[in-house]
């Protein structure tokens, strides 16, 4: 019987071919029958990890709990030298300077994503601002809360800082960056469900020794990084306690 | 193991205290009016075991607190009690922790140099394998109206 895998909705749409071609790679090392689902938002994909439907999931730092905690699920590897970050931008023409400088009642821009927006409002908190005081508007992608803070019909947009960085120069020489966070331990995650445990070992080998294949090698270069690392259980939980300090 | 502080560390004029500490501890505090503003973005991040002995630090942490990391691992987490904290936010720390649930609060933390910092603190219990392992205290930069009023809070709580 063939296992499911998906990833997390807010990859970046430029690697969707590069993770049909990752799990190609992994089904032939591992000779088990995987296919590759996408889910277009969070909802529906925690509607299939609560319906026990995923097997192996690229997963966001924010499901993390549920996926272990809930679910059974066991960390395999993190992308190498990657975490996520979040970034409070306004338009350049704000005279703003600092988030403790913003009002009650701003309008402010988000994607779904959910570890990003948790790192974003805890960033605002310095302002005095959290849900309860400010209108969130939820956008599809980055570039759509850039275009709104541009247009003037947002005042501030959360960002993951990796999407932020990769706007067109044109864009950001309009955005003015309030807060960049630096916290370097909340990263996405590969994780396998209870049906694959008994493979968790062979798994993680073989993706922590991809790199150093030449195939292999490539393949990752279309996920947008150089190299797996090893998960263990208690980095892994000690990320999942971390998220929930930030999640009160 | 905790030491008393010592002169040659502080910055500026400084006062002296004695504080009680937990674990029948006592510890010769030397502090001064300087604040060190906290820094955006950043989380500062430790755990400690089941008895309050950090374990883990982060490099905020490390900044923030003016201590190096072995400095700080193997000391109790008292090693940052301010003198101008009530001891009753610590006792409701522990109550809560010690329940098994998640405390948050507003912290003033004692610098190696003297000095101080503001923090809004989340400490939750490590639970693994249903046993609890210790703690894990996050601490991100407060908002400066709660400052101002657990500056004219706390000291009603003595």
């Amino acid at each position: 019987m063939s296992n499911l895998f998906t990833i997390s909705p807010d990859f970046s749409p430029d690697r969707i071919s590069g993770w049909y071609i990752f799990n190609t790679w992994f089904q032939k090392q591992t000779g088990e029958a995987i296919h590759l689902k996408m889910y277009d938002n969070f909802h529906s994909q925690i509607a299939a990890i609560k319906n026990d439907e995923i097997d192996l999931i690229y997963a966001n730092p924010f499901d993390a709990a549920m996926l272990v905690r809930e679910k059974g699920f066991l960390p395999l590897v993190k992308p190498f030298g990657k975490t996520d970050e979040a970034i409070i931008a306004v338009n350049a023409k704000n005279t703003v300077e600092d988030v403790a400088h913003l009002s009650p009642g701003i309008r402010v821009a988000v994607t779904e994503d959910p570890d990003v927006r948790l790192m974003g409002m805890i960033m605002l908190e310095p302002g005095d601002l959290d849900a309860n005081n400010m209108n969130i508007d939820i956008y599809d992608t980055y570039v759509l809360v850039a275009k709104h803070l541009l247009r003037g019909d947002a005042d501030v947009g959360i960002f993951l800082a990796e999407a932020y960085d990769d706007l067109s120069n044109m864009i950001k020489s309009q955005l003015k960056i309030l807060v960049r966070s630096q916290i370097s331990v909340i990263h996405h995650s590969l994780m396998i469900g209870p049906k694959l445990a008994g493979k968790r070992d062979e798994f993680q080998s073989l993706l922590v020794e991809m790199s150093n294949d030449a195939k292999g090698k490539g393949v990752l270069e279309g996920l947008g990084f150089d190299a797996w690392i090893g998960i263990e259980d208690e980095e892994m939980e000690f990320m999942i306690d971390l998220m929930d300090t930030l999640n009160t | 193991m905790l030491h008393d502080m010592k002169p040659e560390d502080i910055a500026g004029d400084y006062q002296e205290i004695t504080l009680n500490l937990f674990g029948n501890m006592t510890r010769k505090i030397l502090y001064t009016q300087v604040e060190t503003p906290y820094p955006d973005g950043k989380l500062i991040v430790s755990t400690t075991d089941p008895s309050g002995v950090i374990t883990h630090v982060n490099q905020a942490f490390i900044e923030m607190s003016g201590y190096t990391k072995d400095e700080l691992i193997n000391s109790p987490h008292s090693i940052l009690r301010h003198p101008d904290m009530p001891p009753a936010a610590f006792k409701d720390l522990w109550d809560t922790v010690q329940k098994g649930s998640k405390w948050q609060g507003f912290v003033k933390n004692l610098r190696k140099d003297g000095g101080y910092y503001w923090v809004k603190a989340t400490v939750i219990p490590n639970v693994r394998n249903s046993k609890v392992t210790g703690y894990t205290s996050v601490r991100r930069k407060p908002s400066r109206t709660k400052v101002e009023e657990c500056i004219k809070l706390y000291p009603t709580l003595f």
